[in-house]
């Protein structure tokens, strides 16, 4: 039901509108400082989009998302700057290695189920922290990587300059939405939303859970990772606070405003949330005095973010009587489920 | 030979402060089944109250500790009224991300009036006793008796007074627990009281020998999340168990293997056991 009304919000004309701005957003840009921020706004929300697949659609809260960015960014990282690659056999190696680690991290994990994955994943990360901090003759520890290399340009386009790299990572965020929205659709996609409504049904109806689940984990640390190159590739400089749980729980605060498990969701959140932590400067530190109360009262009374909120209303318009009853049903599925669950 | 006991006397001193910490987190798991995230951050009030009452206050340090203890159980009650109750019906993903809301907003706060500066919690107890060439710091002499007094105070708690018995009972059976008239809420609110004083006053007893910042949480309730994993999520000897496993690992592994990398020693542990063993070590049967 959420995609059929997932397509109504993603009208052509809505697509449109959000590329065309995109498009032009450097040229209204005062200045070549916000240009930056949106091209970091985008990077982030491509990492989002990743977690999207695994916690949004398959309902694994995934806590090691961060770490399979910095992953991405520093094999990017060492690559180029120890090994002297350029940049694009470096990217696609940073893809490889986040898929091939989310593999085996993933075989591991899964086997786990609700809380102890998320407990899991939440030492993985920490574990990606701590190698990266402490083994420094491969990643430098806490000095960090220097001297990344930008991806070559062609022609006049040079990518050191921030408007050329805006929108690259432009292109790999509409290729990024436009992969979510066919997987989202598919029979795939459909599979994934099965097994996050339950686990035990998804089973009975002849679904492979660890099979299915694996490949939404590696699908969902290949985004992480193809975030982590971009991100290496515009700062040029990173080090092991990349790998910090708080940009797991920034990315989780992002998809959870724009609306987890929806298409839209993550561009909004991120890019939204972006915007207001920069334009009021004083909440860089304390962000989270707002945000984490923020998330409490999302769970709480907006569970599917902006635009679920946005898709009910839509869905209220179109027909007044009909979806208040449907969603009593579903209130009583879920207080059932997590009964039976108590029980078990 | 005189190494290896002290490295026992630090396995045991960092095993009682997980253990106290795994204790809260259990007991509230079991009510609530559902991670609390928010306990590395009830810790870390904990630390930053007594830090309050003793440096700003002038108190003595046993006072500064039932202060803190109290203020965060306080706390812990808040968190369960106004987050985790209105949660109850919802998918336990929401539980979690409701706690890492409260993670977030508490740390923030604790910074914004503290800064992240580093902070020595001083204790009265600094002098350092002699077995014959073994050297055991009073403070931690301190932590190993308070753990096992408080764990006894707990378990005599639990199992001898009615109160106590209905924790239990909701942990057994929530519905089974309503059939016999057992006030879900009181023993919601009672169960994040004790498990808020716990970290308080674990906080408290190991400050001293640590420092108290504002990401003091995160390496403590983190291990703690592997110790109840370890020990089966909701039991209370598994608990303690766990807390001393981990303790005594890291306190050899740091010792005889790697300063660098102690703290990835727990953790590296977890994966090991889950992937041989999805339940956990002492879980009945797979959840």
């Amino acid at each position: 039901m959420l995609f059929k009304l997932g397509s109504l919000f993603m009208k052509p004309g809505a697509k449109l509108a959000m590329l065309a701005f995109a498009v032009v957003f450097p040229f209204l840009a005062s200045n070549e400082y916000q240009v930056y921020v949106m091209a970091s706004a985008f990077v982030w929300a491509i990492a989002v989009y990743g977690l999207n697949i695994i916690t949004g659609y398959c309902g694994q809260l995934n806590l090691a998302h961060g770490g399979f960015f910095a992953i991405g960014a520093y094999t990017l990282g060492l690559l180029t700057a120890d090994a002297g690659w350029s940049f694009w056999p470096a990217f696609i190696a940073a893809l490889v290695v986040t898929a091939v680690l989310g593999f085996l991290v993933g075989i591991v994990s899964l086997r786990l189920k609700e809380h102890y994955f998320a407990i899991f994943t939440l030492c993985v990360g920490f574990i990606i922290y701590l190698l990266i901090d402490k083994w420094e003759e491969l990643t430098h520890g806490p000095i960090g990587v220097r001297d990344i290399a930008a991806p070559y340009g062609f022609g006049v386009v040079d990518f050191t300059e921030t408007t050329p790299f805006y929108y690259l990572v432009l292109a790999f965020l509409v290729f990024a939405i436009w992969f979510m929205g066919r997987l989202s659709r598919s029979l795939l996609g459909r599979t994934f939303i099965a097994i996050r409504n339950g686990d035990e049904l998804a089973q009975s109806l002849g679904i492979n859970l660890m099979r299915n689940k694996v490949l939404a984990f590696v699908l969902s640390t290949t985004y992480a990772g193809m975030a982590g190159a971009l991100y290496a590739g515009m700062v040029r400089f990173i080090g092991p606070e990349e790998a910090n749980i708080i940009h797991t729980f920034d990315m989780i605060t992002y998809l959870l405003v724009g609306g987890i498990g929806t298409l839209t969701g993550p561009l909004l959140g991120t890019v939204g949330i972006v915007w207001i932590t920069q334009s009021l400067q004083f909440l860089e530190e304390y962000r989270m005095i707002i945000f984490g109360p923020l998330l409490v009262i999302l769970v709480i009374f907006f569970p599917r973010g902006i635009t679920g909120q946005f898709l009910t209303w839509m869905h209220h318009k179109a027909q007044s009587i009909a979806p208040a009853k449907k969603r009593k049903e579903s209130k009583v599925v879920t207080t059932q489920r997590r009964e039976v669950e108590n029980n078990a | 030979m005189n190494l290896f006991f002290q490295q026992i006397i630090n396995g045991l001193t960092l095993g009682s402060i997980y253990g106290l910490v795994a204790l809260g987190l259990t007991l509230v798991y079991g009510i609530l089944h559902v991670p609390n995230f928010a306990h590395g951050a009830l810790y870390m009030v904990g630390a930053f109250m007594s830090y309050f009452f003793m440096v700003d206050l002038g108190v003595h340090y046993w006072i500064a500790m039932a202060g803190s203890a109290a203020v965060v159980a306080v706390l812990a009650i808040l968190c369960e009224r106004l987050v985790f109750h209105p949660l109850r019906h919802s998918p336990p993903i929401h539980d979690k991300i409701a706690a890492i809301g409260i993670l977030l907003f508490l740390e923030a706060v604790v910074q914004m009036f503290w800064g992240s500066d580093f902070r020595r919690l001083s204790s009265p107890f600094t002098g350092i006793m002699n077995f014959d060439g073994l050297i055991i710091p009073e403070q931690r002499l301190l932590i190993i008796v308070a753990a096992f007094v408080l764990v006894f105070v707990l378990q005599m708690f639990l199992r001898k007074t009615m109160t106590g018995a209905t924790i239990i009972a909701m942990a057994q059976s929530r519905e089974g627990a309503f059939l016999v008239g057992i006030d879900a809420n009181r023993v919601a609110m009672m169960t994040f009281a004790i498990s808020g004083a716990l970290a308080a006053i674990a906080a408290t007893l190991y400050a001293p020998i640590n420092l108290v910042y504002p990401a003091m949480g995160h390496l403590v309730i983190m291990k703690a999340f592997v110790i109840i994993i370890l020990g089966g999520m909701g039991s209370i000897p598994g608990a303690i168990v766990g807390g001393m496993i981990i303790g005594f690992a890291e306190a050899f592994g740091g010792f005889y293997i790697s300063t660098a990398y102690k703290d990835i020693i727990a953790f590296g542990l977890l994966v090991l056991i889950l992937s041989a063993r999805p339940q956990g070590l002492f879980a009945k049967g797979a959840h």
